[in-house]
């Protein structure tokens, strides 16, 4: 955990996470990332082995309702606020030939 | 307190006839007109609309009906709330002209209670800082020092109650963004248990941890304005199915017979002027009868780093809904993926991308276990630290921030020290635990200190009868 973050990770990262970022960005994000991930080694000294992972306050339980019909959004409304919209649906550029 | 009448007295005006909710809102839009261009406490002011909210509002009393518990009252909303029809910015622009097509349950419960939405406030881009200095619309100024900050994220919301804009204000805390700002502007902030109140509305930050909570002048507008938002809500499945306790006869309860716990191993970094405020406070509360007992939250500590990993990790997947595609703003390019990535790049702000980085990185494969799956634990930790002292006090007394409002551009180049800011808030959101900051003397250039109020999950009575105390104390100015 103590590995130092390389800007190629970073570069990586960011791609992941379909971020544009220029190059005095991605020196930033290198590091103050690596100075948090430094910081953030204090938890290295504690045994967790024993200890079960916690990801919500309260265990999440799954909530049903009867199968009801219930209005939901106008369409119109939000295709309203959509950066593109063609025949009543979300517009976008072509989805084929995408380099990942 | 700072001289503005509370929520109770105005509804009570209103409902009496003594005073219109016309009235009302002109002289809070008044106080707007002559001081916002310094504070800079909305993203949008919404006149008109709360005019005609008013004049409605003296209608329904001219019939002779009861418009509810906040008739007429001014209240001013965070921009992560959801308001139909009207801008819902998060303070990022990438959201900068999106109208959502619904409103946030908290507002409907608002308006069904009689309340008057005078504005939209601003906060740190997506709640993600302590200062509001991270909005992409320019920092809020806080009212008591325009030289200072009013804390973060919901840093509007605060200075909006503060300066008197509006009488009651909602944010939202996932780390401390509802009680750091209330510290820093001398008002009252609650973060309610962790599923008291509907997040059906609530632009999603990290969603195991936010929650939606009161800004007041008094700890009895925010028993009152808690009791109107909380509740059951089948349209956010974290929402409890249970009933939220009465907390109206907390308030004259005292803190006899209660027990209260000092934290001896809190993490260090709290300036002079808080320590002696919460020794001051601990002092109070002990002469009105309350048993103060040490404990120990060993887990206290490692609590900064849990936050920093799970808030980000989830925000990073939260966030991943801006792509240009349903709502908000677009960068064209020539294929989607492209446009995801210019569109992101552009229209997220420097924070942002930071936490979304940092989370990215904390869920990537070979660093998840090292990273999030051990801040999963830590909470754990956290989480059974606390339950160990609640077998032995009622209710904690710690600071909420710890320092007092400090000057623009003091922490802007060291995320770090601004993190830090939130060292004392953020355990209860781990927990889910309530937990609120009431105003407890001044310190340094005469700035206000909040001292925070932690209590298990549901213990919001204990919590309002322990801050009600604080508050007559200091009213009674007791202490510096």
């Amino acid at each position: 955990m103590s590995e130092r973050l390389t800007r190629t990770a970073v570069e990586r990262v960011a791609k992941l996470a379909r971020l544009d970022l220029d190059d005095a960005e991605l020196d930033q994000a290198t590091e103050r990332l690596a100075g948090m991930l430094h910081h953030f080694a204090d938890i290295d000294a504690l045994d967790l082995s024993a200890v079960e992972p916690m990801t919500q306050p309260y265990d999440l339980v799954n909530v049903l309702r009867d199968d009801v019909e219930q209005p939901g959004l106008d369409r119109q409304e939000v295709l309203d606020e959509a950066p593109d919209a063609v025949d009543g649906r979300f517009g976008v550029p072509p989805i084929l030939g995408l380099e990942l | 307190m700072n001289g503005f009448p509370s929520a109770r007295s105005i509804a009570e005006s209103i409902r009496t006839g003594e005073r219109s909710a016309r009235s009302v809102l002109d002289e809070h839009l008044a106080r707007i007109n002559e001081r916002e261009n310094e504070v800079h406490a909305f993203n949008l002011v919404l006149a008109e609309q709360a005019a005609s909210s008013a004049d409605e509002i003296d209608r329904r009393i001219a019939r002779g009906e009861n418009p509810g518990p906040l008739a007429g009252v001014p209240v001013a909303l965070k921009d992560n709330l959801c308001t139909r029809g009207i801008p819902t910015t998060c303070s990022s622009k990438i959201l900068q002209d999106w109208k959502p097509p619904y409103d946030a349950t908290v507002v409907t419960r608002l308006a069904n209670a009689g309340a008057v939405i005078v504005g939209k406030t601003n906060l740190d881009e997506f709640a993600m800082g302590s200062s509001t200095e991270n909005s992409a619309f320019g920092p809020t100024r806080n009212p008591l020092d325009v030289t200072r900050v009013p804390g973060g994220s919901s840093g509007g919301s605060a200075a909006a109650v503060a300066a008197g804009f509006a009488s009651l204000s909602l944010g939202s805390d996932t780390g401390g963004s509802i009680r750091q700002p209330a510290a820093l502007c001398g008002v009252v902030g609650v973060k309610p248990t962790y599923g008291a109140v509907s997040r059906l509305g609530l632009i999603a930050f990290a969603s195991s941890l936010d929650q939606i909570g009161p800004f007041t002048h008094d700890v009895a507008d925010a028993a009152l304005m808690l009791e109107v938002i909380a509740g059951h809500d089948p349209g956010d499945s974290t929402s409890i199915p249970q009933h939220f306790p009465s907390l109206a006869p907390s308030l004259d309860r005292g803190v006899s017979g209660l027990r209260i716990g000092r934290i001896t191993d809190l993490p260090e970094g709290a300036d002079q002027d808080v320590v002696d405020a919460v020794d001051a406070a601990f002092d109070t509360l002990a002469a009105a009868g309350a048993e103060i007992i040490d404990v120990t939250i060993p887990a206290f500590t490692y609590g900064l780093t849990a936050y920093y990993l799970i808030a980000p990790a989830e925000a990073s997947s939260n966030l991943a809904r801006y792509d240009g595609v349903r709502f908000g703003s677009r960068v064209a390019a020539s294929d989607t993926n492209a446009m995801y990535m210019a569109t992101r790049g552009a229209g997220f702000g420097p924070e942002v991308k930071r936490r979304i980085m940092l989370g990215t990185y904390a869920l990537s494969a070979g660093y998840y276990d090292a990273y999030y799956g051990k801040a999963l634990k830590v909470r754990r930790l956290m989480a059974n630290d606390f339950a160990a002292a609640y077998e032995h006090v009622d209710v904690l007394i710690t600071p909420a921030s710890p320092s007092v409002a400090f000057p623009f551009g003091s922490k802007t180049e060291d995320p770090l020290a601004m993190y830090l800011c939130d060292t004392y808030t953020i355990p209860s959101n781990l927990t889910g635990h309530p937990a609120m900051s009431v105003p407890f003397g001044t310190g340094e250039h005469g700035l206000p200190i909040g001292v925070q109020v932690l209590a298990p999950a549901f213990g919001e009575p204990t919590m309002f009868a322990v801050a009600a105390e604080l508050e007559r104390s200091a009213a009674r100015g007791e202490h510096v």
